[in-house]
This record gives C-alpha cells, structure tokens and sequence, in this order.
C-alpha cells in the first residue's frame, strides 16, 4: 500500500475506535458529565491527562523546535514537565479533597464571592480559546498533508469528530476516549524514534542514541552535531544563545502555567479518592515522560540526518521528501548565489575565503516530526502511523478544553451564579449546548485564524501562570487569604501579563528585542513575572483587608486532611 | 471523623516538610543543574555517551527526577496518612 492508503486506513481505525468508545461511555448524569462520576482509577486517569495534556504541539512541533534550537530547546522540556511535580506536590491532593467540578468552582467557594468566581470563569475561557485554536489548526494542517483535502475541510473532519465525544460523552467519554488517544499517540511517537534511533546510533532505545555513537562517523553523536554546527556557522548545539534570565523566566512560566492550566486540574476531581490524585499525578508525569524524553532525542536525530542529506548537496538531487514537502509551502530553497547547491548554513557562516555565506534553505520547524519518516525512508505504514497519532493528540487536547469551557458556562455561569434553581436535566442540556458551541467557536477559529491566534497560543501558560496558580495555591497554604487578595491578585497578575505579551506582539513588535524587555524577561517568559506580581498584590491587599469568615477557616482546615473526601461537590453543594 | 486539632497540625506540619524537601531537589536539578550551573557542569562528560552533564540534566535528567521525586511523595503521604489515622479506607 502506499502512503497516502495507509493513512487512510490508521486514521479511519484509530477514529472509528474513538467514537466506539464514546458510545460505550457517555454520560448519564451532570457528575458524569463534569467529573466521570468521580470513578475514574489513577493509572487510567494518568493516561488520559498524559494525552490531555500534550496537544499538536507536543507531539508534532516540540521535536522540531528543539532541533533548531539545540540546548535552547530544554524550556519545553522542563518547563512542560516540572509543572507536574507542583501539581502533585501542592494542588492536585487539596483540590481532589475540595471536590468541586471546575476551577473556578473552588475559586468561588474558597473566597466566599461571586466576583472572584467570575473573574476565573473569565480567565479560563480566554485561557482554552486560545489554546483550542491552535489545536483546530493543527488537525487541519495534518489532514490537508495526509489526505490532501484543504485545511479549512480538515478542520471541519475534526470538528465532527470532537463533536460527537465531547458533547455526548462529556468527561466520561472523554477520559476513555483519551487512554485510546494517549496508546495510539505514544505508539506513533515512538516507531519511528526507534527506528531512527537504530539506523543513527545502533541503539534500539532513542533515550540511549542521543548519548550514543553516530554511525557514520564514529564519534558520539552529540559531538558530531557540535561539529557539523561548528562548520556551518551555527551556535553549539549543546549550548544555545539565550540568556540564563531568559531561559529561567520562560521554564519558570511554562511550569507553573501547566500546574494552572484548568483542563489539567479538572482531571484530578475524577479519581475516587485523595492518594488517588496524588498517584495519578505521578502516573500522567510517567505516561508524559515517555513522550518527552524521547523528543529530545529525535531532535537530535533529526538535524543530523537533515544535515547531512541536504546540506552542501546539489539541488537536482535532493530526496523525494523534499520536493513533497517544497510543495507544501514548508520547506523553501532559493538559489542565492547560483552555484544549484543548497547552502544550508547559520549566520556566522564563511566560505573559505573568509566571506560570509548566505542561507539559502528555509524550514518550518514543524514538519521535523512528519517528516522523519519520510528522511529516514521508514516504511510507508509508519508514515500512516505518525499521521494519526498527530490527530490524537490534537483532538484529545481540543476535548480536554472544550470541556472546561462548556463547564465554565453551564456550571459556573449558569447553575452557581445565574439560575441556581436549573434542574440536573436542564444542566446536562445547557452543558451539552455550551459544549456544541464551543466546537463550533474552535472550529471557526481553527479555518480563519484572526492573526494572533498561533502568536498567542504559546501565551496561554504566561496567562495560566499569573492567573490561577498563585491563588490555588495561596488559597490552600494560607488561611488568612481572603476574597479581595484573591481578586486583586487574578486581575493584576493576568492584565500585567496580557499587556506586556500584547505590547511586544501586536503593538509595537518592532520593540520586541533584548534591550528592550523588563529585566532581559521576553514575552514567552513573562508569565513568571507576571505569577510574581499576582503574589505579591494578593498578600499586600489580603494584609490590608478583614480576614476570611471563619466557615473559610474551617475549609481551609478540611481540605488539609485527606479523610472523608465523599464523592466530587459534596462540600460546596 | 474529627481529629483533634494538635494531631492535624503536626501532619500539616510534616506534609510541608516533605513538600519542602522534594522541592528543593526539584529546583536543583532544573533550575540549578539545567540552567543556573549549566556550564560549569557542561564540562564534565558523562563516561561511556556524548553527554555533557549540564545539557543532559536539562533534557533528559531532570524529567527522569521529576517522575521519581512524584512517587516519593505518594510513598511518604500514603504512609503519613496512616501514621495519623487519616487514610481514606479507615473514615
């Protein structure tokens, strides 16, 4: 079978599968809508956030970032993980034993006031929507490459698709539906890892071919990568530009931004009980491991392989690959000095005679992962096989946030703050709208992004992290927070936030560079400060306010222990 | 299940210690390791691969530790939990 057929097949199977699933487990009631009924075991739930959690950019983008960035590249890599370890440590067990259905349940609840439940449904649906279109995006581009259908009619496949587990299921649907996502997505990832893995280092294990020899030369991998960056006139691939301030800036928000993002926290009221949560985190950062140590390594592979097939060769011999994805758009070559060669080189490069050379090669980073196959002549099922596990994991993700929307609206907005006497019936129905909309409003901004979409997608942790994170945690830690430190604390961390990421992007992005950023912090990374500014406001304005009332104190207390959690939203009800 | 008040600050108590205590190897090993003495430990090659330590501990180490220092944490409370009678299947 060829290419194209393959494709065909392994997305056909892995959706048809989905959707299997979804009839098998949709949702009855509200709790399972909202929560699974609460029933969910910690290994199963591990796995579902793992695949909820990395989205198109995981698995299609970060591999090929960070082949382009070298050592730069480790932000992801920490940042996307080290989050995991402040979920477990000082959210994930207290929010369980709290027993809300959503994020701004609790925020609600714990700070005793409509206004603060608001300014959190605010914030997580501005956080989904931009995070939700990039996905929408995603699945577009997968499919117009795959099946050779136009972007916007793949996004519209996806949208059905999403449509009918998101909807019907809610987060029962979606919880099953996602373990089917997390193995087929892992599954894909790691074939063709592997086989790169043996083909470069000789190494069955890609975590153990990064360290590992290269073949071809004989040297250890990464030096030869070091060489060939050498020579080209890049900087070292295991050192990398940015400065220290940047780079800490930008791992700090991308870890906290993932300990705040609400479609993560949902997943933990799922499990029965606290040590559940707690356990399930561990499970999601081990299921989430697996994808993320194994990317670096590509990577690796990846820009060795693409140097030494295209660089300096002639150009009426490139690889079919190429041309394929010439065709697309995503890869360019122009011919500067006309020698019909490709220059593919860094800025400091020279030609013998000491002259700079130009680059003449132009790739979107991310087709590196689409691509491999293809760069290492893999088998056409594997090629297939990469195809859908990229749709898994955007549409597990798209889920995942659809859901913390239609949450937000039919829960928060209308049965905590609006109609509190809507019927489960009528909750259920007005979930499943908001839910229905949602898609929709994704679907649209997924066809025709507005141009700040894909900027801001990566900002949806900036705002995460100054937003959610401090007052989770500071509503837990501290029993003296109160409602106006929690208000003051959302409003300033995300506005500071929101305005500096919206200055450098669409302002003025002339501005955007080095000298120019507030202590060396660029936009990517000013979610840290921004985390900063929420703490330091909310201790400053809680100090100079009246305390909590004392039912506060005491439910401050109880989530403390882990003891008589009862089933999700009993203590709120 | 009421516990008296004594008994419930000294688990909080040691619950922030072991948080504590995991957090510090997080921070070490990411942000120390990773990024802060990158170079210094750049220098050092770990034996038998192509791994300069600082590199390796910002793209591979570091999650490998963050997994671990989890569990740990699941181990502790689960047995602090018992400690203190405050497990779930005896409530």
């Amino acid at each position: 079978m060829n290419v194209q057929a393959w494709t065909f097949t392994l997305v056909a199977l892995s959706f048809a599968l989905y959707i299997g699933v979804a009839i098998l487990s949709r949702a009855g009631s509200t709790r399972d809508f909202y929560v699974a009924s609460g029933g969910v075991p910690p290994l199963a739930n591990g796995m579902a956030t793992a695949a909820d959690w990395m989205s198109a950019a995981s698995f299609i983008s970060m591999a090929g970032l960070i082949a382009f960035r070298g050592y730069d590249g480790s932000v992801f890599l920490m940042g996307w993980t080290g989050g995991y370890v402040l979920l477990a440590l000082l959210l994930a067990p207290y929010l369980r034993k709290f027993g809300a259905y959503t994020v701004p349940d609790f925020v609600g609840d714990r700070y005793y006031s409509q206004t603060a439940r608001i300014v959190a449904v605010v914030c997580a649906v501005f956080i989904s929507f931009t995070y939700v279109a990039g996905q929408m995006r995603g699945v577009g581009i997968v499919f117009s490459r795959f099946l050779e259908v136009p972007v916007h009619v793949g996004v519209m496949i996806g949208m059905g698709i999403v449509f009918f587990y998101a909807v019907l299921g809610g987060m029962k649907g979606i919880t099953y539906t996602q373990v089917a996502q997390y193995c087929v997505l892992i599954f894909a990832y790691l074939v063709p890892a592997i086989f790169l893995s043996l083909l470069i280092a000789g190494k069955a294990i890609p975590q153990l071919g990064f360290g590992g020899v290269d073949q071809a030369s004989g040297t250890f991998l990464l030096e030869r990568l070091d060489g060939l960056h050498a020579e080209l006139g890049f900087a070292a691939y295991t050192s990398g530009v940015k400065s220290t301030i940047d780079v800490l800036a930008i791992t700090a928000a991308l870890m906290v931004g993932t300990a705040g993002l609400p479609h993560v926290i949902i997943r933990f009221y799922t499990v029965p009980r606290v040590r559940d949560a707690r356990a399930s985190v561990g499970w999601a950062l081990l299921f989430i491991a697996l994808l993320y140590t194994t990317a670096p390594a590509v990577a690796a592979f990846a820009r060795t392989n693409l140097l030494n097939t295209v660089s300096g060769r002639p150009y009426a011999e490139v690889p079919e690959w190429f041309t394929t994805w010439e065709s697309t758009g995503l890869i360019a070559y122009e011919d500067h000095n006309g020698d019909g060669h490709i220059q593919f080189v860094g800025p400091d490069a020279t030609d013998p005679a000491g002259e700079p050379v130009r680059n003449e090669l132009t790739i979107d980073q991310d087709i590196m992962v689409l691509a491999n196959p293809e760069i290492a002549r893999l088998p056409n099922w594997v090629v297939g096989l990469v195809a859908a596990g990229g749709l898994a994991a955007a549409l597990s993700t798209a889920a995942g946030l659809l859901l913390v929307v239609s949450s937000a609206v039919s829960h928060d907005l209308l049965k905590r703050a609006l109609r509190p006497t809507i019927s489960e019936r009528g909750e259920l129905i007005a979930a499943r709208v908001a839910a229905g909309a949602a898609v929709i409003v994704a679907g649209y901004l997924g066809i025709d992004p507005p141009g700040f979409v894909a900027e801001v997608v990566a900002f949806a942790f900036g705002l995460a992290a100054s937003s959610f994170f401090p007052i989770l945690l500071l509503g837990i830690f501290s029993r003296r927070m109160n409602r106006e430190g929690a208000i003051a604390g959302m409003v300033s961390g995300i506005t500071f936030t929101a305005a500096y990421i919206v200055y450098f992007k669409f302002v003025n992005p002339a501005a955007n560079v080095p000298e120019n950023w507030w202590f060396g912090v660029s936009p990517e990374g000013i979610g840290a400060l921004g985390m900063l500014v929420n703490f330091g406001v909310a201790l400053v304005v809680s100090a100079l306010t009246p305390p909590p009332p004392a039912h506060v104190g005491a439910l401050v207390d109880s989530i403390r222990v882990p003891s008589g959690a009862g089933p999700a939203h009993e203590i709120s009800a | 299940m009421p516990q008296p008040k004594r008994r419930q600050s000294a688990y909080w108590r040691r619950n922030l210690r072991y948080v504590g205590a995991l957090l510090v190897v997080w921070f070490a090993v990411s942000y120390g390791a990773g990024i802060l003495f990158v170079e210094q430990l750049d220098r050092i090659r770990i034996p038998g691969t192509g791994f300069p330590l600082g590199f390796w501990f910002a793209q591979q180490g570091s999650i490998y530790v963050f997994v671990v220092l989890i569990f740990i944490y699941v181990r502790l409370m689960n047995r602090l939990d018992r400690e203190f009678g405050l497990d779930e299947d005896g409530s």
